[in-house]
């Protein structure tokens, strides 16, 4: 087995695009569920409208990608109204079921026949991101230093994908210090004792549930960027799990939880991954046991696993504070 | 108690470890991959020569395949993936024929590995006569009370085990399947006939539900572990589950040994295939059995007790922790029954119950969360709209439609049908 390129690939992975992705999406999580108590599972919902915003204001209405970002930012507050304005003023558990809903009426629609037109059903729409690749100021090579080596598109992606999550989480960090990020925690350990402080709860909330969207948003953004594809089924529930498992492993309400979270979950998963991959096709593994098709299927597996051991021995995960994140819905 | 936990994983670990349905096979199996269909005209007169021409996504064609004398078509594919369908319209010309819907000539579909992929170009009066709507609408209203009735027994666990534990079980969806998967088991590969598998499904799983609440539950219920904490565990759990139905069973779906393709029989204006009648009467029968055992028997009426105020009735000298079990296996079983009837009308998927688990929260949020009726009306009329719906809206977006319902029910009426008007925010 070839230790040395399986740990390359880890620690490639651990600052990969995925992982910028996914910190991302589990820092917008982080606003919704560790400072504001809020269980939004449909956090996929809001990087598919981002990505697709950028995708079809591209392809179908021809406008500049710089418009489309703008237009994936707006589609996200007008999903985050949409979805807070019934469920809100309900108990947590109505907003998991809600969200998680929603994010599949999202996929649903856009994966559709009807729509084709528009998002390119089922098998989504391409190349749209040429004009964030022409004005890569980077010149054609690979750059980088030992396993961390990427070519220059990656580099360009890497850079503006890791100063994203860099910048967001400088915002974290400046609002839950202000007056404004200490009433979202007010709320999120006692809404009746914020609400009787004369705070407008509903309107908080809804407030945080659209900056958590728009950071996943963001994280759709880089991810149909450096795919230079959107796809609706990329954008399954399951990508919500994958980002919850994220938030957790590194701590709820923790600026650097989610990204420190998501460089360490790419990173077991890949080396997971691949440790099994090559136990199977050098036979370690008898093929009775595991295929190479099965492989894919135990990286689920891990997540689940991973979510339940997490929350039964460590819900704070490493970095988290156990007082800051003992949540109840009665 | 942190052992029994730990226990209960290894188990489940252990469990996707063995060798079962030869999986590793099928999947690299390759080449049985097809589309397969039968046209017929509006009155049900097998068509012959009417050309359907497949090709992938890319336009790449595929091939074309001819319906014979008896209307039937079959094309081989090179592999799973998606394809693209289209009815050839000059064909049709020529035989005088027209689409019911001439928006589906052409359809899009996956294909899983090993699967052969029926296709539907139903044709007939294409101006939507009123009687033609009617009777279309009758139909749909048949096949929307089977699959509500369906849906209705898998939630009334749902809705049982939040009413009296406050968990939302987003693992409920994993029970489901394994009813289905136990059965199909039984059915196929020990060879029972379908009427005793079900039998050993519903067992089995009553004893998993059972087996869950006593492993995993009731031990962190013991500990405190908050609601939420619990929530995010069920998605865990039904993560973990799936995936270890995926690796056991694979993508491909099955069906069972008997009552695979069965004739239709003319009932009045609609058609219903007979096994899809005793579907509709089983569930009726186990539904009613269901109302009247919780309105009548003492095992019952304690579960509606701890659903409604689980302090009081401990305070009654109603054991809680016993009839939380009670409600699991109870629950368990009833929704591998749900399962299983899915099956005979669908096949048996690993994702099958999960794919209902949106449906069955729809279900039971609209007929109020953590009642037993309200689960039942909630969720009969969430198939029936669903069905019913397809009259107006293109099928692949039914499902929107009903999740759609499920966000208006909440803003109008958040406690739904049923339930008791309280503050729940």
């Amino acid at each position: 087995m070839n230790w040395g390129g399986i740990v390359e690939n880890a620690l490639r992975a651990a600052v990969g695009d995925f992982a910028a992705v996914f910190a991302l999406a589990a820092i917008g999580l982080n606003v919704h569920f560790g400072y504001t108590g809020l269980l939004n599972f449909g956090q996929v919902g809001f990087m598919a409208v981002g990505a697709y915003g950028i995708a079809v204001a591209v392809t179908y209405l021809g406008l500049s990608m710089w418009v489309g970002l703008a237009v994936g930012l707006g589609a996200s507050v007008v999903l985050a109204l949409l979805l807070g304005l019934p469920t809100l003023r309900l108990r947590a558990d109505y907003l998991a079921i809600v969200t998680i809903a929603a994010a599949e009426i999202i996929r649903l629609t856009f994966r559709s026949v009807s729509l084709r037109r528009y998002t390119g059903g089922s098998s989504g729409l391409t190349r749209f991101a040429d004009e964030f690749y022409a004005v890569n100021p980077l010149s054609r090579g690979d750059y980088g230093f030992g396993p961390f080596v990427f070519s220059h598109r990656q580099t360009w992606v890497l850079v503006v994908a890791w100063l994203t999550v860099a910048v967001v989480s400088v915002m974290v960090l400046v609002l839950m210090r202000s007056p404004w990020g200490r009433v979202l925690k007010s709320i999120r350990e006692d809404e009746e004792a914020a609400r009787s402080l004369g705070k407008n709860v509903y309107w908080y909330k809804m407030q945080s549930l659209a900056f958590g969207g728009i950071i996943g948003s963001l994280a759709g953004f880089v991810l149909a960027i450096s795919t230079q594809s959107v796809q609706p089924d990329t954008y399954s529930s399951a990508v919500t799990f994958f980002a919850y498992v994220v938030l957790i492993l590194g701590g709820t309400a923790r600026v650097l939880g989610p990204v420190v979270g998501s460089m360490i979950f790419w990173m077991l998963l890949s080396l997971t991954d691949n440790v099994l991959r090559a136990a199977v096709r050098e036979g370690h593994i008898p093929a009775a046991i595991m295929s190479g098709v099965q492989v894919g299927q135990v990286r689920f597996m891990l997540v689940g696993l991973g979510l339940i051991l997490l929350l039964v021995y460590r819900s704070q995960g490493i970095f988290g504070d156990r007082r800051e994140i003992e949540l109840d819905v009665r | 108690m942190h052992l029994r936990i730990l226990a209960v994983l290894a188990t489940a670990l252990f469990l996707s470890m063995v060798p079962g349905v030869p999986a590793a096979a099928q999947e690299s199996g390759g080449g049985e991959e097809s589309v397969r269909g039968t046209i017929t005209d509006g009155d049900g007169e097998p068509v012959e020569g009417v050309d359907i021409i497949v090709e992938t996504l890319d336009g790449e064609e595929v091939g074309v395949a001819t319906t014979g004398p008896d209307g039937s078509y079959e094309l081989e594919l090179p592999g799973p993936g998606e394809y693209r369908a289209t009815i050839d319209q000059e064909t049709l010309d020529e035989l005088e024929l027209e689409l019911r819907n001439p928006d589906r000539a052409t359809l899009e579909f996956p294909v899983r590995p090993g699967q052969s992929r029926p296709l539907l170009f139903p044709l007939g009066e294409s101006t939507r006569s009123i009687s033609g709507t009617f009777v279309r609408a009758l139909q749909l209203l048949v096949e929307g009370v089977k699959f509500g009735l369906i849906i209705a027994m898998c939630a009334v666990g749902l809705s049982l085990i939040f009413g009296t534990t406050g968990l939302v079980n987003f693992a409920h969806g994993e029970l489901v399947t394994f009813g289905a998967l136990a059965a199909w088991i039984a059915n196929v590969l020990l060879g029972l006939h379908f009427v005793p598998a079900t039998v050993v499904g519903v067992l089995a799983g009553g004893l998993a539900g059972a087996a869950l609440d006593k492993g995993l539950w009731r031990p962190l219920r013991r500990r405190g572990t908050g609601l939420i904490a619990l929530l995010v565990i069920s998605i865990g759990l039904g993560l973990l589950v799936r995936y270890i139905f995926l690796y056991q069973f694979g993508g491909r779906t099955r069906p069972y040994a008997q009552y695979v393709a069965q004739r239709a029989i003319s009932l009045g204006p609609i058609t219903i295939a007979p096994k899809d009648i005793v579907s509709i009467l089983v569930s009726l029968a186990v539904l009613a059995a269901v109302g009247i055992a919780l309105q009548r028997t003492q095992a019952g009426k304690a579960m509606r007790a701890v659903a409604d105020n689980p302090d009081l009735a401990s305070s009654s000298g109603i054991d809680v922790e016993r009839v939380i079990l009670l409600v699991w296996a109870f629950g368990g079983g009833l929704a591998a029954l749900g399962g299983t009837l899915l099956g005979l009308t669908e096949q048996v998927s690993w994702q099958m119950g999960y794919q209902l688990l949106l449906l069955m929260f729809a279900g039971v949020i609209l007929g109020g969360l953590g009642t037993a009726y309200g689960a039942l009306v909630g969720s009969f009329v969430v198939g029936v709209f669903l069905q019913t719906s397809t009259l107006v809206i293109s099928p692949e977006l039914k499902n929107v439609g009903a999740l759609l319902i499920l966000i208006l029910i909440l803003l109008v009426r958040p406690q739904g049908i049923l339930g008791q008007a309280e503050r729940v925010g």
